[in-house]
Formats: C-alpha cells, sequence, structure tokens
C-alpha cells in the first residue's frame, strides 16, 4: 500500500539543491502518491523548479531566514503546517540543518525520530525503516509505532536520485511562528574553504588517506593522486582530528557518506566508523603495510606495503600516462 | 559561568557490540565515558576557567548506578554530576532521553551553558542536544568547533559542509561540540582521587517528575521488527608489494577504465 502524503526537507548548497534532497525524492515517489518537499532559505522559485522536475509537487517555503538557524524556525513552522496537511511520513537527510529540524520537530508534536537509516519501506500501513550497526554488518529494521507522521532521517547516498519530468513545483508559503527566546541563534558570518576539483561525494574516484602516511606533509601525495585521477581527496578521521586537513574531506561515519567507481584507501586501518562511509563504492583498493589491516577483507585489490614506497611510484605511472 | 555538560556512559566501542534478545544494546559491562564527550568536558573547564569563576556539573542517563564514566570526567575537573539510573529507562529512544536530561539539567541551579556532542558513539543518533533545548525552550547552536563567551553572549564556530559559520546567542543555550575539537586532558592523580569524593545525585524517574510508562521502551513509539546479517562485501585478492605493486593498481585501474 502506498502512503498518501510524503514531506521531504529540501537542502541547497550555493542556491543549488543537495544531492541528499534528490535521493530522498526519487525514494518519496516510490512510496507516495503526493509528494511534497518544505524549505528554509532563499530563491524558493529555483528550489521549486529542481524538486519539481523530481516529483515534488509543491515546495512549502518560510523564505530567507536572515541570519535565524534552520531547526529551530522551519521544525516550528512544520509542527503547524502538519495539523492540517498531515503527511504520513516526513524524510529528512543526516546533514547539521536536517538533523536540527528533525530533532526540533519531534518535540513539537512529540513523536520519535528514527535516525541514520539506509532504507525504508510500507508493510502494510506500517513504516519500517532500515539502520545499518555494527560498522553496517547488522541491518535492523524498525517500525514507527506512534501514529503518523512518522519522521525519519536518511543517510546520504540511501537512494538513487533520478528526474521524473516533472514541471516546477507550486511554491505556498509555509509560516513561521513566533518562537522566541528559543530563536535567539544567528548565523553572523560565513567562511567557505577554498576548493577545486570534483565534489567528495560526487568524484567518480576518490583517494583517501589516513594516519599510515605518518605526518601531514606526506598528505600531498594523495591531492597529487587525486588531480591525476581526475578524482577527489579524501581522508580517515584520525588526520581530520589531527588537523592535517579540513573536517570537509573527513570520509565515515561522522563524515561523508561516498560511493565512488573507485575508492583508495592508503594507510587507513579500516575502523567500522570510516568503512560505513565508504563501503558502497564500486571498487576498493586499500594499500597498508599491516597484512591484518581490517579494510583489506573488504579490498578488491589489496597491497601490503609502504605508502611511501607504493604511492611515489603510482603517481609518477599515472602522470606518465 | 556553570557549564552542564551532557555525558553519556557507553560499553567500550573497543569491545564488539552485541544485542539484547529484545534487541536493545547490550550496556549491562563495565561502561566508560563516551570519548565523543570529552571534548565537551575539556571546553566546559577551558570555558570555566577563562571565566575565572563557577564549575562544571555533568548530566549522565545511565542503567546499574553506573559511575566509571563520570568519574573520569570528575576526574579531569568536573565539580560534581547529576545521574538518572532507572530501570524503566531501558530502550528510551533519543526523544525519550532528551526529556528526561533536560529535567535532569534543570535539578543544576544557574547552569549559563549546556553542552553535549553532536553524536555519541554508540547511539549517533544527533539529535538528542537539539532535543533538550528543545524541551527546555532554549536556543542551540549545533555543530561547534571553536567556543567563546562574553557579555553573556556563546560565540560559536558552527562546522558547515564547505566551512564553517559564524554563530552567536546569548546564554542561556545549548551546544553540541563536534569531536576532535580540544585535546581532552588526562585526569591527574590528584584529580583521580579527589573525584572518589566529589557529589552525585543520583536520581530516578520519578524524581524528575517524569512519567515512568513514557519515557522507558513502552513509550519510545518504535518496534524492531528484524535485526539480519548485511550482505558482506567479498574481499579480493591482496598482493605483497615487491617494489612493482603500483603496476597491479595500475592494471586495475586500466581494467575499469577509469584512466
Ligand atoms: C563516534 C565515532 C565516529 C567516528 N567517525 C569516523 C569517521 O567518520 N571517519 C573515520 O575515518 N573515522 C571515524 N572514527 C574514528 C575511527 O574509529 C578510527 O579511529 C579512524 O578511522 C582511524 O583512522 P586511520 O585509519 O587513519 O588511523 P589508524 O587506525 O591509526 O590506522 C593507520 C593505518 O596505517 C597503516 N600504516 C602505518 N604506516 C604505514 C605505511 N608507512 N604504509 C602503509 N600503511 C601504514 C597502519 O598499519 C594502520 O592500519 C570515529 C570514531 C568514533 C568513536
Ligand atoms: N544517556 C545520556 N546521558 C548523557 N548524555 C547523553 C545521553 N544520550 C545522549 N547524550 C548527549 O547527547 C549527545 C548526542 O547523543 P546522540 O544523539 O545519541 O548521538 C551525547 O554525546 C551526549 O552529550
Amino acid at each position: 500500500m502506498a502512503l498518501s502524503k510524503i514531506w521531504v526537507h529540501a537542502e541547497a548548497v550555493d542556491g543549488k539543491v543537495a544531492n541528499i534532497t534528490l535521493e530522498m525524492l526519487a525514494k518519496a515517489r516510490e512510496l507516495g502518491d503526493t509528494v511534497e518537499c518544505f524549505y528554509a532559505g532563499p530563491d524558493a522559485d529555483a528550489i521549486a523548479a529542481t524538486v519539481g522536475a523530481h516529483g515534488a509537487t509543491t515546495l512549502h517555503s518560510t523564505g530567507d531566514l536572515n541570519g535565524g538557524l534552520i531547526g529551530v524556525h522551519l521544525g516550528a513552522a512544520v509542527a503547524e503546517a502538519v495539523g492540517s496537511a498531515a503527511p504520513d511520513l516526513i524524510m529528512f537527510g543526516t546533514t547539521q540543518d536536517g538533523r536540527d529540524t528533525a530533532a526540533r520537530l519531534s518535540v513539537k508534536l512529540d513523536k520519535p525520530v528514527l535516525t541514520n537509516n539506509s532504507g525504508i519501506s510500507v508493510d502494510g500501513d506500517a513504516i519500517v525503516v532500515e539502520t545499518q550497526i555494527f560498522g553496517g554488518t547488522q541491518i535492523v529494521k524498525t517500525k514507527f509505532a506512534a501514529g503518523g507522521p512518522a519522521l525519519a532521517v536518511f543517510r546520504p547516498k540511501s537512494f538513487v536520485a533520478e528526474e521524473s519530468g516533472g514541471g516546477a513545483a507550486s511554491v505556498a508559503e509555509l509560516t513561521v511562528p513566533d518562537v522566541g527566546a528559543a530563536g535567539a541563534a544567528k548565523i553572523v558570518d560565513r567562511h567557505v574553504e577554498e576548493s577545486t576539483g570534483p565534489k567528495l561525494d560526487e568524484a567518480a574516484i576518490v583517494v583517501s588517506g589516513g594516519r599510515g602516511l605518518g605526518d601531514a606533509e606526506k598528505y600531498q601525495i594523495i591531492e597529487d593522486l587525486a588531480k591525476a585521477l581526475k578524482g577527489a581527496p579524501g581522508a580517515s578521521r584520525a588526520i581530520v582530528d589531527a588537523g592535517w586537513v579540513p573536517y570537509s574531506y573527513q570520509v565515515g561515519q561522522t563524515g561523508k557518506v561516498v560511493k565512488p567507481t573507485v575508492y583508495i584507501a592508503a594507510g587507513i586501518s579500516g575502523a567500522t566508523q570510516h568503512m560505513v562511509g565508504m563501503k558502497g563504492s564500486k571498487n576498493i583498493i586499500a594499500i597498508n603495510k599491516d597484512p591484518e589491516a581490517p579494510i583489506f577483507s573488504i579490498a578488491d585489490l589489496g597491497v601490503v606495503g609502504d605508502v611511501h614506497k607504493v604511492l611515489p611510484k603510482l603517481l609518477e605511472a599515472l602522470q606518465s600516462r | 559561568m556553570n557549564v552542564v555538560v551532557c555525558v553519556k556512559q557507553i560499553p567500550d566501542p573497543a569491545e564488539p557490540g552485541a544485542l539484547n534478545p529484545d534487541h536493545t544494546l547490550k550496556r549491562d559491562g563495565k561502561l566508560i565515558l563516551d570519548e565523543s564527550d570529552s571534548y565537551g568536558v575539556e571546553m566546559a573547564l577551558q570555558l570555566v576557567d577563562t571565566a575565572g569563576e563557577g564549575e562544571v556539573t555533568l548530566v549522565s542517563m545511565a542503567p546499574n548506578s553506573e559511575t566509571s564514566g563520570l568519574r573520569t570526567a570528575l576526574a579531569m575537573g568536573a565539580a560534581k554530576a547529576v545521574l538518572v539510573s532507572d530501570e524503566a529507562l531501558k530502550g528510551a529512544g533519543a526523544l525519550d532521553s532528551a526529556k528526561v536530561l533536560a529535567a535532569a539539567i534543570k535539578r543544576v541551579e544557574g547552569a549559563d551553558l549546556i553542552l553535549a556532542a553532536t553524536e555519541s558513539s554508540d547511539g549517533y543518533t544527533g539529535t538528542v542536544p537539539e532535543q533538550i533545548a528543545a524541551v527546555l525552550d532554549l536556543p542551540s547552536i549545533t555543530f561547534a568547533k571553536h567556543i567563546e563567551i562574553a557579555d553573556g553572549t556563546v560565540k560559536v564556530q558552527r562546522q558547515t559542509e564547505a566551512g564553517y559559520d559564524e554563530c552567536e546567542c546569548p546564554l542561556p543555550a545549548v551546544v553540541s561540540v563536534t569531536a576532535g575539537v580540544v585535546e581532552p586532558r588526562y585526569p591527574s592523580f590528584k584529580g583521580i582521587m579527589a573525584a572518589k569524593s566529589k557529589p552525585v545525585d543520583e536520581v530516578k524517574v520519578a524524581d524528575l517528575g517524569l512519567d515512568a510508562g513514557i519515557v522507558g521502551w513502552a513509550g519510545a513509539g518504535q518496534e524492531i521488527v528484524d535485526v539480519s546479517a548485511a550482505p558482506e562485501r567479498e574481499a579480493g585478492e591482496v598482493i605483497e608489494d615487491d617494489g612493482e605493486a603500483y603496476t597491479k593498481i595500475v592494471e586495475f585501474l586500466d581494467g575499469l577504465k577509469v584512466l
């Protein structure tokens, strides 16, 4: 049985609808008769065109929040709106604002929110979500038992985005009620780190480095390899925490989920929290000096060796082609 | 400057995790301070230190009157703790945990700032801190990588996809801290000894004025219907580098037609 109405949190980065939104829309279309989006931010018309092309019929938009944080305002706005609109399911992405909004909404509606999902199905009139636990070795299926709307937060790359060929969604105003002192936090300035080349979560090839590189300067060869392969450089959390590279490079449970054609892990042990972020890659190559490193258990090609010996030769071979 | 830090006490992540027959996470062994929360404790200690007055109070919800994780944070320098331990909380979901923690935080007088981790190591729902803020009707800033306090305002660098946002908020407020942003101190011997006698106020759900039937598993509004093994990824070929392994990598990439 299909659900009659699903709402999907639409997010945008630099005026472009985020992939996670489009991924969720593809799944929502499969599960629901009517799919609508809700959104807080500027450029509602442009957003409506994209989400419309992916199957949403309406974009409920609060407009720009002028520096107000999204979670508290959008959560309150949706809480007021669902009274009359009553979607069966509200979907969010595992992003900063997605989590904040789901959390605020769950308190307002006094409904549980289920997080870290990588799948969803409708069984009779029950909504069942799938979550990977213990580093993705086990899958737990959980049913919502509290009555609608069901609030569910999904990991990126859980579904495949696909256009539906629909026209632009109509834009409807979503009113933000007065949230009082709870809304007092403001964004006063934004800092964007420069990046070139394909984005980590979109690149066809990802080359990631870990603590096995030894020190921060040695990371340069990862950047060079990524460039030679027209891919993106990534990292384990160990070297993000150590300050070698920015957080935006991090692959894993608390970083990005990537599913490239090829993932190369150099000097990365393969902790479960790293693996949940890259296990879905089509092909995995691992280079590690420890033959017992867990990363080898999921690698299509494993090289037991020293990164300082293997990587320079690999780079040279690639550059001379 | 009084800071409350929510600290979760969890099974050691180095040990393989296991589930109870009712599919809830096994938490009956010795619990430790969640590493994710050690950053919040360190941050709180630094903020109190900078302010020159005030103290750090811990709040935790854990089974079996567990205090080992709390003692670690007390040894780092926190002054006291509130522990909610109640059989009725077994299997509590994120929303219930937030209701309980919020009620426990209210017991702490004069809290200016409430810190938590952006996500715990064992639950990683990443929603509890914002839910606590919602229950307390407070402003919040999540994903903080740097925090400063000046004139009753908290200034936070909030991690974003592409960099960070500078955010500001009047106190009291809830802030969640990302992992790895400060270096948690090691408890000194003196700290460890002092921690043994620091006060831990242990309470039950009823002491918080909450209904145990609502905040436990029974009231969680979710039901696990199945747990199964995920399809495993097969290991492929593993070769020893003899100086020429790089050619194998090039061949492999060539075979995929990505070069
Ligand atoms: C709540 C939580 C969330 C987390 N989230 C993430 C996450 O999102 N992403 C993530 O990556 N981690 C995450 N972690 C951390 C994770 O548990 C590991 O600590 C981390 O992934 C380890 O990084 P690493 O593999 O680079 O370092 P290590 O585990 O130290 O491994 C280094 C590897 O390099 C090898 N090596 C050393 N020298 C050489 C050499 N010369 N040549 C070749 N190989 C060499 C070693 O054999 C070793 O296998 C998280 C942890 C927690 C608790
Ligand atoms: N049982 C608990 N006791 C104390 N703090 C908690 C508890 N559960 C969650 N928290 C706080 O909320 C953070 C995020 O948890 P989670 O939402 O489960 O990922 C934790 O790191 C703690 O700071």
